[in-house]
């Protein structure tokens, strides 16, 4: 829900402004440099080969335990039902590969339509969002603008109290919203924290630039479209990509207001024909072979899991970059 | 007037900024001159304030008028008449709250997550900071960067499930420990072993996320000091301890405070999507507990004081946890008024 306290943000002061360019460059502040070892400073002792094994150990086991699962996931679904019965469950070992459990749930039934809401959801929702909250941020970010100060004070509130949850359902069903797709974009649309961010970054831009456009008669509109936003490209993407990630991941907000199962995101299915075993219609998925006691249509349940996964990978590559950036500059998100 | 309005176009507040403490950077060094007219002025930035409104207006509907909808709370609230026209109760919802077993149970296993959350999830983030911090070549410090951030943008559903395919009763470990003729264990339905689950659930999730702060910080201190202080004798320990913790330390404190603050809130979908199969003995927290009784039991008014509690409880932590912050020497959360 928006507005819990954990989403208050903090001051940057801390954190010198160049911290986010060493962290998206990969580089670091100084070269550290030695003959033999490419990027070891010359004072620095040698690492003892026990001290140097332990510590790929342990990064290996942190990045295996990432990977592995999604791994399995990803590759029972490409498995045929009897390589898992096989296998007797998750496969691990490529074996038998096939597509059949992705043409099965995309073509045409419960998964196809899920698939098509949340993304219908996560690119209304984002647009809307990603646009309200880019204006907000450059309406309040010009110094001295008129009531700005108050109105950051309504933003910085809703960080710190929230209004709770039944009131915000009763304001939401009263509003005619319920089984509304609407109920699931308006009410997380502006995110103070994002809008934040996004100032930060804003005012972090020479202002001389913006006084020069203004004398050659450039608007408020015009200096954002021309001048703001090309040069905020970076945060921009990483504001987009948490509201979108919200949009998409979006589940209990789902639960609250869709009741029509014909509504359903791909969450919602994903919870109650994968988490809770509930038979998926026309594919026999998530009965339990007594026999064996394998459930039957993994490879279906596994494949709704990695269309929930597969967009976040998408544009992830693209953004990641940005991250350490976006952060520090509204600098905590709990 | 209009180039003078051009000219002191927005420099009229030199006051530092709410939010970033910031002076504003075309601030000039005279004191603040006011001469311009709110009229004048609203007409200047009228851009600025259309700009703003489409937010505001959201807030206002989705934030503020739930707020006013928590009179509720003191009313015998039905949703045929309405909360403009149900009947005042005074104080009767909230001692029903209090005096409720179920919340209260819902209350102690709120605190006993955060407490076991905060001994054994808050310091990882910590630690994978300061190893992946003493990685020397940056591709491969980028490369596992990228992939323990990936698990954050996650659904709660999806890590659930990840861990009901692997450790369920039908999972993987499960199946591997029969194969070799072990005894398995369902460890999604067993509440003693509940905490641990979503702690590792939380450390999956998240862990890799939270090192991102840590690493900002770490980056900062120049390594000036580290050659220094080995210049001076000291070893990789003893650099660690006087040059990189130092360094740190402002980011744990903000951190450490922050959760404090939070306490009340543990996370909800987490929760909520494995309340059934372990029992709400352990699994009902706040939240949950009042969405129950709210949405599903619809007794709106109980709910509403319930949340009310709890929001009022947690403004309070925030602040408080704020103060302490300051006390501490430290930024906090917001700048000191």
């Amino acid at each position: 829900m928006s507005g819990t306290s954990q989403e208050i943000t903090a001051e940057a002061s801390f954190l010198p402004a160049d911290v986010a360019r060493h962290e998206t460059d990969g580089t670091r502040p100084a070269p550290r440099r030695r003959r033999g070892s490419k990027h070891r400073p010359v004072w620095e002792e040698r690492p003892t080969p026990f001290g140097l094994a332990l510590k790929g150990l342990v990064l290996a086991v942190v990045v295996l335990a990432i990977l592995f699962p999604l791994w399995t996931v990803v590759l029972t679904s490409f498995s045929t039902q009897a390589e898992t019965i096989r296998a007797g469950g998750l496969v691990t070992v490529p074996g038998e590969l096939t597509i059949s459990a992705y043409t099965q749930i995309l073509s045409g039934g419960v998964v196809t339509r899920a698939t098509l809401v949340s993304i219908g959801i996560t690119a209304v929702g984002t647009v809307i969002a990603t646009t309200v909250s880019v204006l907000a941020a450059y309406g309040l970010s010009r110094p001295g603008s008129v009531l700005h100060r108050p109105i950051l004070f309504v933003f910085l509130i809703t960080m710190f109290f929230g209004a709770g949850l039944i009131p915000t359902y009763l304001l939401v069903s009263s509003l005619g919203l319920i089984n509304s797709y609407w109920a699931l974009i308006l009410p997380g649309a502006v995110s103070a924290f994002n809008v934040l961010i996004l100032r930060s970054f804003f005012m972090g831009i020479d202002q001389s630039i913006l006084d020069a456009a203004r004398i050659d008669g450039a608007g408020d509109w015009r200096i954002l479209g021309r001048i703001v936003l090309p040069m905020s490209k970076a945060a921009v993407a990483v504001v987009a990509l948490f509201y979108g990630v919200g949009y998409w991941n979006a589940f209990f907000n789902a639960i609250l207001y869709i009741n029509d199962n014909a509504k359903w995101p791909l969450q919602l299915v994903l919870r109650s024909y994968v988490l809770q075993g509930v038979s998926l219609p026309g594919s026999g998925t998530g009965q339990v072979d007594v026999a064996t006691g394998a459930v039957t249509g993994l490879p279906i349940q596994m494949a709704v899991m990695v269309l929930a996964i597969v967009p976040i990978l998408l544009v992830y590559p693209f953004v990641q970059r940005h991250f350490t950036k976006g952060v520090i500059f509204g600098a905590i998100k709990g | 007037m209009a180039l003078e309005a051009l000219t002191r176009r927005r420099t009229g507040a030199s006051t530092p900024d709410p939010v970033t403490g910031a002076e504003s950077p075309s601030a000039p060094a005279r004191p603040p001159v006011r001469t311009i007219p709110l009229r004048t002025r609203l007409r200047r930035d009228r851009s600025l304030l259309l700009m703003v409104l489409p937010a505001v207006t959201l807030l206002v509907v989705f934030a503020y008028v739930p707020m006013l909808g928590n009179v509720i709370a003191w009313q015998q609230y039905s949703p045929y008449t309405g909360f403009l026209h149900s009947t005042y109760v005074g104080w009767v919802n909230f001692e029903r709250v209090f005096t409720n077993p179920l919340f209260l149970n819902a209350v102690e296993n709120t605190l006993v997550i955060t407490a076991f959350q905060l001994v054994f999830f808050f310091p990882v983030p910590i630690v994978l900071a300061l190893l992946l911090n003493s990685v020397l070549s940056p591709r491969v410090r980028t490369t596992i960067q990228s992939i323990v951030y990936l698990p954050h943008f996650f659904s709660w559903v999806l890590v659930v499930t990840i861990f009901q395919q692997i450790f369920g009763g039908a999972g993987l470990v499960n199946q591997t420990l029969r194969d070799h003729g072990l005894a398995g264990f369902d460890m999604m339905t067993n509440p003693d072993t509940f905490l641990v689950l979503l702690t590792m659930q939380s450390i999956w999730k998240d862990a890799g996320w939270g090192i991102i702060i840590f690493l900002a910080a770490l980056s900062t201190v120049s390594p000036e000091h580290y050659e220094a202080a080995a210049v001076d004798g000291a070893n990789r320990w003893r650099r660690m301890w006087h040059v990189t913790l130092p360094a740190m330390r402002p980011v744990i404190v903000l951190l450490l405070i922050l959760r404090l603050g939070d306490s009340l809130t543990v996370g909800f979908e987490q929760l909520i999507l494995q309340r059934d199969a372990v029992g709400t003995g352990v699994a009902e927290v706040i939240d949950t507990y009042v969405y129950y009784q709210g949405v599903v039991y619809t007794d709106w008014s109980f709910a509403a004081a319930a949340g009310l509690v709890k929001g009022v409880v947690s403004l309070l932590l925030v602040l408080g946890a704020n103060k302490l912050a300051h006390v501490f020497g430290e930024a906090g959360v917001y700048k000191r008024a």
